[in-house]
C-alpha cells in the first residue's frame, strides 16, 4: 500500500508547494524595515536648498514618505492621486531620488506639489538607509515614527483602499487621521 | 548587409557596458579589491532578483556597490557590510542567507532530503537482500 501512497503523497506535496509558490510575485520583496523606527535623514529641500527636510518633521502625526524623481515614468502616473491625497489632508513628504533639481522644481510647478516638503537626494544616500530599490515607493509612517507599511509601484486609489486604509484603521483613531474619512471612505 | 550592421550595434552596446563597469575606481590594495569582488558577487540586487549587485545594471545596484566600496574602505569586515545591507534590504539580499528561524528550512532541506533518500535507498536494498538467492534468472 505504502508503495502507491508514498509517491502520491509526494506528488500532492509538490503540487501544493508549486500552486502557492508560483502565484507569489517575486518582485514583492518584503521590506526589512516594517515595524521598525524610520531611519533618520536630513536632506536639503528640493524647492528651497537653504532649508533642511529632516525625519523629525514627520514626528507626531501619521504621514507618507513618497520616493519620486522626474526620470520615473510611473511617478508621473501616481502624481494625480498623490495630489488628491494631499487635498484630503494626508501629509506627504517627498524623497526626491537621483534627480536634477531644476527638473524637479519644474515638475512640481507644472503638475502641482502634493508634498509638505521634498528632500533632495541626488546620490540616493538616504534612499539606501530606507531600503529603497527605485521609484516610486511609498512608506506609511505612524505618529511614533514606526514604518507601518511600504508600497512599491504607483500609489493608486485601489492600492490605498486595499493596503493603506486597513493599516490606518488599525493604527489611528478618527482624531489622529482626519483624512481617513475624506480620502478613505470612497 | 543589414545583419552585420545589427550585430556590430549589439556588440558595441555590450562593449559600452563593459567599459562602463570597468570605469569604477578600484582599490589599490589587491586584498581589498578581491574582498570587494567577492562580496558584490554574493549580494543579490534587490531590484533585479536574479543578479548579484556586481552583475546588475540597475541604478540601485550601482549605489549598493558604491556603499560596499565605501564600507570596505572604512575598514568594515565582510560581516559588518552584510549586516549593513541586510538591515536595510532584508536577508533577501544575501545569496548565502544567515541561519535564522525563518531560513532554517533552507539550510536543513538538503540534509533532510539526503537523509530521506538514503532511507529509501537502504530500505530497497534491504528488501533485495532478503530475497532468496536461488531465484531463477530470467531467460
Amino acid at each position: 500500500m505504502l508503495r502507491y501512497l508514498a509517491p502520491l503523497a509526494i506528488l500532492v506535496f509538490i503540487g501544493v508547494f508549486f500552486y502557492f509558490g508560483l502565484q507569489r510575485n517575486p518582485n514583492d520583496v518584503p521590506s526589512a524595515l516594517i515595524g521598525k523606527t524610520m531611519p533618520t535623514f536630513s536632506l536639503p529641500s528640493v524647492t528651497d536648498p537653504q532649508n533642511l527636510v529632516t525625519s523629525d518633521a514627520l514626528a507626531g502625526r501619521v504621514s507618507l514618505v513618497n520616493v519620486w524623481g522626474t526620470w520615473c515614468v510611473e511617478c508621473r502616473h501616481e502624481h494625480g492621486y498623490l495630489l488628491e491625497l494631499a487635498r484630503a489632508g494626508v501629509p506627504i513628504y517627498g524623497l526626491n531620488l537621483k534627480d536634477d533639481r531644476t527638473a524637479a522644481i519644474d515638475w512640481l510647478a507644472r503638475l502641482g506639489n502634493p508634498y509638505v516638503s521634498s528632500g533632495f537626494d541626488p546620490e540616493g544616500k538616504a534612499a539606501i538607509d530606507w531600503g529603497v530599490t527605485g521609484a516610486p515607493e511609498t512608506f506609511l509612517i505612524g505618529s511614533d515614527g514606526t514604518i507601518l507599511h511600504k508600497h512599491i509601484s504607483p500609489l493608486t486609489a485601489q492600492v490605498w483602499q486595499k493596503d493603506f486604509v486597513p493599516v490606518l484603521r488599525e493604527h489611528c483613531g478618527p482624531a489622529d487621521c482626519p483624512f481617513l474619512a475624506a480620502a478613505g471612505s470612497r | 548587409m543589414k545583419t552585420p550592421t545589427l550585430l556590430v550595434a549589439v556588440w558595441l552596446a555590450f562593449a559600452a557596458g563593459a567599459v562602463a563597469a570597468a570605469a569604477e575606481v578600484g582599490f589599490d590594495d589587491p586584498a581589498l579589491e578581491s574582498r570587494y569582488q567577492a562580496l558584490t558577487h554574493e549580494i543579490r540586487c534587490p531590484k533585479c532578483l536574479n543578479e548579484s549587485i556586481a552583475e546588475s545594471k540597475a541604478p540601485v545596484a550601482a549605489d549598493l556597490r558604491r556603499e560596499v566600496r565605501r564600507l570596505i574602505g572604512e575598514g568594515k569586515s565582510d560581516d559588518e557590510v552584510k549586516t549593513f545591507l541586510s538591515e536595510r534590504y532584508g536577508d533577501f539580499v544575501l545569496y548565502r542567507p544567515r541561519m535564522t528561524p525563518t531560513t532554517f528550512a533552507v539550510w536543513a532541506a538538503p540534509f533532510v532530503l539526503l537523509g530521506l533518500g538514503g532511507l529509501v535507498f537502504w530500505r530497497i536494498l534491504a528488501a533485495r537482500m532478503n530475497q532468496p538467492l536461488d531465484e531463477e534468472l530470467p531467460p
